[in-house]
């Protein structure tokens, strides 16, 4: 049938589904749904990592195979610095930039290395806001008890404490570097509702929050003219005899040549794992998140921690083509959007949590309800056009302008017409675990933002990644400035990658898979 | 599954499986017609390292110049979000060295008029207005420059928030005149100096300074497991 055709059941429903409210559900509701329906539970997709710190600890395939795989660098590999620095910060998103801006204002000197662009990364995508309590009626300890409930209760108490406590004082420093912030009529910081969220709690930038951000940060990196290597892959991290961090090694890009950097603390802001596919999943997530942190910080004897759960962002596209896996804002179901399924009918409360609204577009989906593309795709309607009728002519194209130019590139007017939608690969929740100084289990050796984990539990708040970015970059950058002056810089070896070789061995995983990826393979090899 | 078929959509967007002939660089590929130009390039063999980044139209890294079949105009595009089509002739936008203009944003003094210092091509439009028709974030660039030189700096802000920094603004311009740059400064400027603090948040920092809300810490930092969750289950 004609997409029109099939996109009429929603316009005809629109105003019987405006006076009806959906209950969330019960907590035991809740886990039955995303028991059966969540990809998390896919017993299938995952094993046990057969050796290393997280020995028999569950994670998905895809991850496994290159946690376990080798180094690229030999053991006599030539280890003569080329670069000397206090601060090395490995990753230019959100929390590589924080990271190397707080680093480099206490003093401390910082190379900010990235194998693409400074810049690019998941954070210049972030839509949908940064969850700060800045509202009279809103709480940093309402923030915690929502994260928490979000998280399913698994989340690290003493990082989130710190991150909810911090946020106010992150507006500041973002709004003195010029960040516009949307405001309300009397000045103050306007907020929006999240999914999972009992308070309006969301900054934003209308839907370019985390573009503004990042505009403004990368600027600032420049200006405080902190060294970059651009297209620079981290393939490696140094240890001394003692095990604690001391530099990495990277491969240049352009012309393949290795570059070793002695650093007194290494920084790792390397981001998620979206373009693994793991179970086949699309994802949202930008072209370098292979999780090159997570293998380079487990060969160095990093704990991991949660990394058997990731987001399925529920609102992924799914029509046209070009677009699949390209995130649909959250902020639509916050301003009141609803999720029709192919009868018209709304089947989930959609500013429930991600992992639940999720877990219901696939039961639809997998129950008959969904509606299918010809190359085989399915979804459920996300009804774009109720935005208007809700909020009067313009709404959509006021507050969402990035999405508006999106699809109009594809001749499809999101005011006027639903948009197909399906979960997509969109976070990884877990990584490597941390203290509140975002330090790992190995001295100087530092993790922020996606790469880290137990901030977020089991499931990612909506909204609270990119406060994530900001307060443990700058907790982690200051944390490794301070140290520097009363440390010598550590002698540079491989020394533990031959006791991670061992293991290899004795565990029979020459499977011949080397990490980290760095980038996705892909370029087709034959015709 | 059931699925009742009256729920498929069979939109040709999706049906086409044709192949199309498009240059890439100068060089013919055979490619599906209505991938886009990111996915061209790893179809045709190529690596890509420069070139791709978010891969959803927001960095900029991915600009590229395209025309289409017989058509004399030379269009840009984000080729992460531009599908290929039959003759449609593509090129990657190779990096342009334009000249960003540093600054201390936070001790700046007056900034409308440090403007003039920090990019004194500012005021030397030409208005050609290449720059905007350059934009494939339909900016309004030319505009902006006049506002930016005007010291409407509120305006200015407000039409690039849509600016993704491709750059491709820069090249064209033959007042060497780097228009997304020129923005980004006066954007940060009306952000750092022309806009309302907002008192509520000042408000919040100094309770949390304070210990407003270390009772409630105390109170929730030393409940058991069940005593959180259902805590926790009352707040709504």
């Amino acid at each position: 049938m004609d997409i029109h055709a099939l996109q009429q059941i929603v316009h005809r429903t629109r105003d019987a589904r405006r006076k009806q409210t959906l209950p969330k559900f019960s907590p035991a509701d809740r886990d039955q749904l995303i028991h059966k329906y969540h990809p998390d539970y896919r017993e299938r997709a995952y094993r046990p990592i057969r050796f290393g710190l997280n020995e028999g600890d569950k994670t998905v395939v895809e991850l496994a195979a290159l946690l376990e795989g080798d180094s690229s660098i030999a053991d006599e590999f030539d280890l003569t610095a080329d670069y000397t620095t206090d601060v090395l910060v490995v990753g230019g998103g959100g929390a590589g930039c924080a990271a190397a801006l707080h680093a480099h204002a206490a003093g401390a000197k910082v190379i900010l290395a990235t194998k693409l662009r400074l810049g690019d990364s998941n954070s210049v995508m972030a839509q949908g806001g940064m969850q700060i309590s800045v509202a009279p009626e809103d709480s940093p300890v309402t923030h915690f008890v929502d994260t928490l409930k979000g998280g399913h209760m698994q989340n690290d108490h003493q990082l989130l404490k710190v991150m909810v406590e911090e946020g106010p004082s992150i507006a500041k420093w973002l709004l003195s570097l010029g960040v516009l912030f949307d405001r309300d009529g009397d000045g103050n910081l306007h907020v929006k509702k999240g999914g999972g969220s009992s308070k309006p709690r969301l900054l934003t930038c209308s839907d370019y929050t985390g573009l503004e951000i990042m505009r403004v940060l990368k600027d600032e990196v420049l200006n405080q003219k902190i060294q970059l290597l651009e297209f620079c892959a981290a393939i490696e991290l140094t240890s001394d005899e003692k095990g604690a961090c001391t530099g990495a090694i990277f491969k240049d890009l352009d012309n393949q040549r290795h570059v070793v950097v002695a650093a007194k603390s290494v920084i790792l802001a390397t981001g998620g794992i979206g373009r693994l596919h793991i179970q086949g999943f699309p994802t949202s997530n930008h072209y370098g998140a292979t999780g090159d942190g997570l293998c380079l910080a487990y060969r160095m004897g990093a704990k991991l921690m949660h990394i058997d759960t990731f987001q399925y962002h529920p609102s992924g596209a799914v029509y046209p083509e070009q677009l699949i896996g390209a995130l649909v804002t959250e902020g639509i179901r916050s301003e009141g959007g609803h999720l029709v399924n192919a009868k018209g009918e709304r089947f989930v409360n959609e500013l429930d949590t991600r992992d639940v609204v999720s877990s219901s577009i696939i039961r639809e989906c997998e129950e008959g309800r969904g509606i299918r593309t010809m190359s085989g795709r399915i979804g459920v309607w996300l009804d774009t056009p109720l935005l208007d009728a809700e909020h009067g002519p313009g709404t959509v194209e006021k507050h969402f302008p990035a999405m508006m130019l999106q699809f109009e590139r594809f001749g499809i007017d999101i005011s006027k017409d639903p948009v197909l939608i399906y979960p997509t690969l969109h976070y990884q929740n877990g990584g490597v675990k941390i203290d509140t100084n975002s330090e790992t289990n190995v001295t100087n050796l530092f993790v922020a933002g996606e790469a880290s984990g137990g901030l977020h539990g089991r499931n990612r708040l909506m909204g609270n990644s990119l406060l994530d970015l900001m307060v443990f970059g700058k907790r982690s950058g200051l944390t490794a400035a301070a140290r520097a002056a009363s440390m010598p810089q550590g002698k540079l070896t491989v020394g533990h990658l031959k006791g991670f070789r061992a293991e290899a061995k004795k565990h029979g995983s020459a499977n011949g898979i080397v990490s980290p990826m760095i980038l996705p393979p892909y370029t087709r090899k034959e015709n | 599954m059931a699925q009742e078929d009256s729920n498929v959509i069979d939109q040709p967007e999706v049906l086409r499986h044709k192949m199309v002939t498009i240059e890439i660089a100068g060089k013919k590929y055979d490619v599906p017609e209505g991938i886009t130009i990111i996915k061209a390039l790893w179809y045709s063999g190529q690596e890509v390292v420069r070139g791709a980044g978010c891969l959803g139209g927001f960095c900029g890294a991915c600009a590229a110049y395209y025309r289409t079949k017989d058509d004399p105009k030379v269009r840009t595009c984000l080729a992460c979000q531009m599908a290929v089509q039959d003759g449609m002739s593509i090129t990657m936008m190779p990096p342009f060295p334009a000249r960003k203009a540093t600054y201390d944003i936070q001790t700046l003094k007056d900034p409308k008029q440090d403007l003039f210092n920090l990019y004194p091509e500012a005021p030397l439009c030409r208005n050609c207005n290449a720059c905007t028709e350059a934009c494939p974030q339909q900016i309004d660039v030319r505009e902006g420059v006049w506002k930016a030189v005007f010291g409407d700096f509120k305006s200015v802000s407000e039409m690039f928030m849509d600016c993704v920094m491709c750059g491709m603004c820069t090249p064209v311009c033959i007042a060497d005149i780097a228009p997304n740059l020129v923005a980004l400064y006066v954007s940060r400027a009306q952000g750092a100096h022309f806009t309302e603090k907002p008192a509520g948040l000042d408000t919040r920092i100094k309770e949390i300074q304070d210990g407003r809300f270390n009772d409630e810490w105390t109170a929730i930092l030393k409940m058991t497991d069940k005593e959180l969750a259902d805590h926790c289950a009352t707040v709504k």
